[in-house]
Formats: structure tokens, sequence, C-alpha cells
């Protein structure tokens, strides 16, 4: 699945497309707890996620993070979409609960990540 | 800076673990510490989560150059990581050393105060004693200790009564057991 039908998918909004939303996308995770998502991602991960802080960002220096899908209607500070710039990490917001918007992505064929 | 794996005075409680089959190469590096090719070295400020994971990112960056595998690449990462948030969440500051050889690194973390009251319950995945403004950054899911015990290859964790800890790992850069 591509990051473009992700998009579509979750009715959502690009704040930053990185180098472009037709990335493959293999696999994704949902947490809003940074320590769960450090110990679930062992492969390159869509994150589902409510954060919207800067440790968000950050965690894609440790992990390989595709990219980050922020749910609820969550909307990062200019500063944070920044920081994802730098770091070409591609942003995506969602009115979508991250309920929802894991049952769709599920539901069209996009896998959990290995834990 | 093995020395830091010295014997533990006793008014300190003392964690150790040691990944199955790292026993001897743990037991080397003790008694016979050598010479660190490159050491790093950063502040962590209590409560700035703005700098906070900086100094991992950059032991991160650095391995990777040195052409360590992606797999302990990220194993060293999550665990550096863990430890910094730890320091700035949990204490008064401190600070990260972080020694590579080439075989391994040695991360060492001191902190401030003011120690950990029960280290066996803080090992326990869930539990945590974050505050609210910390948990709602999205830290405090209690498993910030046994996620570096899990990927470090020796975990060794030191701490004063209302005093100071001390965290290291070490992490190979080989994955044969």
């Amino acid at each position: 699945m591509t990051l473009q039908e992700i998009v579509e998918i979750l009715e959502g909004e690009v704040l930053f497309a990185g180098s472009g939303l037709d990335v493959e996308v293999p696999c994704a995770f949902a947490s809003d707890l940074i320590s769960d998502i450090l110990m679930c991602t062992k492969e390159p991960t869509l994150l589902l996620t409510g954060l919207t802080n800067n440790q968000v960002i950050r965690l894609s220096d440790m992990i390989d993070i595709i990219a980050v899908i922020f749910v609820r209607g969550k909307r990062p500070l200019d500063e944070i979409t920044e920081m994802a710039m730098e770091r070409g990490l591609p942003l995506i917001c969602t009115d979508l609960t991250m309920y929802r918007s894991s049952g769709l992505l599920y539901g069209a064929g996009l896998r959990s990540c290995k834990i | 800076m093995a020395r830091a794996f010295a014997a533990a005075r006793s008014d300190m409680a003392e964690y150790l673990h040691i990944q199955s089959g790292r026993e001897q190469a743990v037991r080397d590096f003790i008694e016979k510490p050598p010479e660190a090719d490159v050491s790093l070295d950063s502040p962590i400020p209590e409560k700035d989560f703005n700098s906070a994971g900086k100094g991992s990112a950059e032991v991160k960056n650095l391995l990777k150059r040195l052409g360590v595998n992606p797999e302990v690449l990220r194993r060293v990462a999550v665990s550096a990581y863990e430890a910094e948030i730890n320091v700035a969440a949990h204490s008064q500051g401190g600070e990260m050393l972080s020694h590579i050889y080439p075989d391994m690194i040695h991360v060492v973390f001191n902190d401030e105060g003011p120690g950990i009251a029960d280290i066996e319950q803080a090992m326990v995945p869930g539990y945590s004693t974050a505050d609210e403004m910390v948990r709602e950054l999205g830290f405090g899911a209690g498993l910030g200790l046994p996620n570096i015990k899990k990927n470090a290859d020796a975990l060794r964790i030191r701490s004063e009564a209302n005093g100071k800890t001390q965290l290291e790992f070490l992490i190979f850069f080989n994955s044969d057991e």
C-alpha cells in the first residue's frame, strides 16, 4: 500500500509529503506511548499516534518510521512540522480516531508490524 | 570506564542483567577494560524534553557511519534513548557518557538523584512513577528499563537511597551468541 492510498483511506491532510506519497508502506503500528512504539517497531513502519510533541519526531532518529499519521484531529505545532521536514519524515493528519484509522487500514490489507 | 562495573558499595542497591551467552564477554570487559576508540559526553538537563534524545541520536549516527549493522544500531538507539529519557524525566539532571570500542559500545548514565526507591519494582513492565507532565508527553508506560534490559547485552543499575543513580549498558556489535 502506498502513502497516497493511506491518505485517501483516512481522508487525511498532508502536512508534509517527504520525498513523495508514492512510497510503499509495508506495515503499521498505533500507540500513544513512546516506549510501546520503541519496543514494537523493528522494521520500517507507519506510525499512527495522538502524540504531537517533538519526541514523536525524535523517535524517527532511533527507529525506522516511514511516516506519522496524527489521529483524532490532532495537529502538531509548526516547529514540530519543521523538525519532520529536516528529517524528510512525512506527516499526515486525520480527524478519524486511532481505532477507526487502524481498522480501515487493516481492512484494506495493511498488516501490523512485527513485534 | 570499565571501572564503572566494579564492585558496588554496600549502601547501594544494585541490579545486574546479562543476556544468556554473553557472560564471558561481559566478564572479559570488566576484568580487562580496553581503551575506548571514541568517547562522547552529553549533558541531560532535568525535564528538558526539547533536547532529550539528542545524545542518543548522535551516538546512533556515529555508529551508523562506522558501519554497525542496522539491527544493532536500533538496539543501541532504543536503549540509549530510554535511559536518556529516564534521566530527564526522573532525576535532577545528569550526563550520558558513550565509549565506543571496535566490537562494542559501553554507555553510562550518571544522574544527580534522587535515586530509585526499588530497582526490582522499577524493572516490572508497566510500573511507572512518571508525573503527569511526563505522561502527557507519551512517556510513563513503565517500559523504559524493561526495554533497555531487552535490547542490551548487559545492563547494570546502581542507586543510592536518596542519592545518585548510575545506569550502564553494553552492546556488542557482532550478533553471534
